[in-house]
């Protein structure tokens, strides 16, 4: 494949786009009047592997939670697996990010007092899941990311790396369509910051599609493609 | 590159179950189990202070209830009074030989005698049976009268023989009925023989032996002569009460219109003895300590509610980042408010529970320690720990409504 080849962003004839951003905007109203983010447009293909970077206060939070549907844009369309989310309503979008969205956050963010695989059934909690269902899922998820010996293990007693890699088990089991991951290796030392990049290069290769914000050269250039946003703008990062 | 083809399984109707729904929020609940139990404390005290007092309440008036039967709630007593008139003497009334008759005339009064004790000068009382030499022995055994209308009045149960009637009263007959006692003491326990007892000098016929009677047990113990009969023997004059048993419910009305009755001059000098009305003596006995009891226990309940209000909001506060997750992984509002409402509805039925377990432990102990009955309605603890329940609804409400606000954005900000 060539750099050109990579560049189509996806086969307009056979497959929608996972994320299809035009004109998106994100102001947040003021005194003073703050515009996060401003006409942006972004097209994720399916298995696509896209890290978005850019400075602390850049509005690659904004962007991020646009994405995840945590937030709403003041302005511009989303598209998310071909469903317009722009005008969903708040219990429609609740349901969607479920369904499609997996998150992973830099803090992690597993529950104290419930066990590995309790904290990663959790994300079909909401969906028509079975409860017998959600725990086989994630036993089975817990081993694809090698944590299948730790399952009944208290979160507390994980290590950093072994917590991030639950909390990327807990994003994969509901099986989504996008997975988004922000700065997942900020509270990681180096080894374990390449253990996690080392999953999400295998889940890519497996054919999911990854969206990983960062300030972290060493984890954008894992991604196959890379986006920048500047006080608020994308542009595209050629490699 | 292909994308992973994703399957949307058969899945069950619902989006978060009941069973799911109690399960998160019996883990929320139980993770901090000190903080659960200083939470359901105020519960507790408030739910068990209403138990026990509404228990020991009801185990109260059952004791009351036992001893305050029918007989005594239908007694009215009227005596001779005195009271210090207007130039220093005192003023006392006798009581007309025809008491009875002007109170039977009553409506709802259904039986009246007269009493008096008749002074028989020192004289003893013995019995005469043929054969049995120990007869000859003097006992001192009281003499009483009374007219035909006290054994109905004391509602009187005959062992042996009949009781006296009006005639034997007019003609003056020598006749007598022993108490249960008197006639044990006297070694009789039959009357068909006619057996005779002595007063001094004179023969008295023995025509009955009384086996009980609810009131004035001194009869028991007692030779009772027809009042006709010791008015003309012993100058026994007025009489020394009136018994009047008055139909049920009949007893307040009668103990105000009896003195004016029997003595329509001086109502006022007569003294009348009447039961408490109907439910006053229960009313005594637990209004006050009730109303102070029911009074705490309410506030208890009140300080509980808050206190389950408080924590629950607290515990929305530091689990800000446990929403966000939630939201972010596909839960509504609803989902959210709901898992705190029902995190609440637990600690209040918990402590609903728990509450109601000691206030019938306290209800039980002290009916133990006073050698009670306990008598405790059983639904009462069922309700309790509803009522618990519904505190942990009421309370939850606020923190449910704050936790469902909570932003998702804000919540998974790294810090």
């Amino acid at each position: 494949m060539t750099t050109a080849e990579l560049q189509v962003v996806h086969d307009a004839d056979t497959e929608v786009p996972v994320v299809e951003m035009k004109g998106i905007g994100r102001t947040f109203p003021g005194p003073p009047e703050v515009r996060a983010v401003e006409n942006v447009d972004l097209t994720i293909s399916p298995g696509e592997y896209l890290s978005i970077v850019g400075t602390s206060g850049s509005g690659k939070s904004t962007l991020l939670h646009l994405l995840g549907l945590l937030d709403r844009p003041t302005a511009g369309t989303y598209v998310l697996d071909g469903v317009d989310v722009s005008t969903l309503s708040e219990r429609r979008r609740s349901r969607l990010r479920g369904e499609r969205i997996g998150f992973v956050f830099q803090a992690f963010h597993l529950l104290a007092h419930r066990n590995v695989v309790e904290n990663v059934a959790l994300s079909m909690l909401y969906q028509r899941v079975s409860r017998r269902e959600r725990f086989e899922r994630s036993r089975a998820t817990l081993d694809r990311v090698g944590l299948g010996h730790r399952v009944d293990a208290d979160p507390a007693t994980l290590s950093g790396g072994e917590r991030q890699r639950a909390a990327i088990a807990r994003a994969l089991v509901a099986e989504p369509s996008l997975l988004l991951a922000d700065e997942p290796t900020g509270n990681l030392d180096s080894s374990n910051a390449e253990a996690v990049l080392d999953i999400f290069g295998k889940l890519h290769a497996e054919g999911l599609t990854l969206a990983v914000v960062t300030h972290d050269d060493d984890v954008s250039k894992r991604a196959q493609r890379r986006v920048r946003i500047t006080d608020g703008t994308l542009s595209e990062e050629k490699r | 590159m292909k994308r992973p083809v994703i399957r949307r399984r058969d899945r069950p109707a619902r989006r978060l179950s009941i069973r799911d729904l109690l399960g998160e929020a019996l883990a929320g609940v139980t993770a901090r189990p000190s903080r659960l139990a200083l939470t359901t404390l105020g519960t507790v005290v408030g739910i068990a202070a209403l138990v026990s007092t509404i228990g020991l309440g009801q185990t109260a008036s059952g004791q009351i209830s036992e001893r305050f039967d029918a007989a005594s709630a239908t007694r009215v007593v009227v005596e001779p009074g005195e009271r210090d008139g207007p130039d220093g003497a005192v003023q006392a009334v006798q009581l007309p030989g025809d008491a009875a008759e002007r109170v039977n005339r009553l409506a709802g009064t259904a039986a009246a005698g007269t009493f008096a004790r008749v002074d028989v000068g020192g004289d003893r009382v013995r019995g005469v049976p043929v054969s049995d030499p120990s007869g000859s022995i003097e006992h001192d055994i009281p003499t009483v009268a009374a007219s035909a209308g006290l054994f109905d009045a004391v509602n009187a149960m005959i062992a042996d023989g009949r009781v006296f009637d009006d005639g034997h009263d007019e003609r003056g007959d020598a006749v007598v009925v022993l108490g249960k006692y008197a006639a044990e003491r006297l070694g009789i326990s039959r009357v068909d023989t006619q057996p005779s007892i002595f007063i001094g000098e004179r023969s008295f016929t023995v025509v009955g032996i009384l086996d009980s009677v609810s009131a004035r047990a001194e009869l028991l113990d007692a030779a009772i002569m027809p009042m006709g009969t010791a008015a003309a023997v012993y100058g026994t004059g007025a009489p020394n009460a009136v018994e009047i048993r008055t139909e049920m419910g009949a007893a307040q009305l009668i103990g105000e219109q009896a003195p004016l009755a029997v003595l329509p001059n001086n109502p006022d000098l007569l003294s009348v003895d009447v039961p408490p009305p109907p439910g006053s003596l229960r009313e005594d006995v637990s209004t006050d300590i009730n109303a102070v009891f029911l009074a705490l226990g309410g506030l208890a309940l009140l300080v509980g509610g808050l206190g389950i209000a408080t924590v629950t909001l607290l515990s929305v506060l530091e689990r800000t980042s446990e929403i966000g997750l939630r939201r972010a992984v596909g839960a509504t509002r609803t989902h959210v408010a709901g898992q705190f409402v029902v995190e609440s509805v637990i600690i209040g039925f918990l402590g609903g529970l728990i509450g109601a377990a000691a206030g019938v432990l306290a209800t039980v102990g002290v009916s133990a320690v006073r050698d009670w009955t306990p008598l405790l309605d059983y639904r009462l603890a069922i309700v309790a720990p509803l009522l618990g329940a519904m505190i942990g609804l009421v309370a939850g409400t606020y923190p449910a409504w704050r936790a469902a606000r909570v932003e998702p954005i804000t919540a998974l900000r790294t810090s």
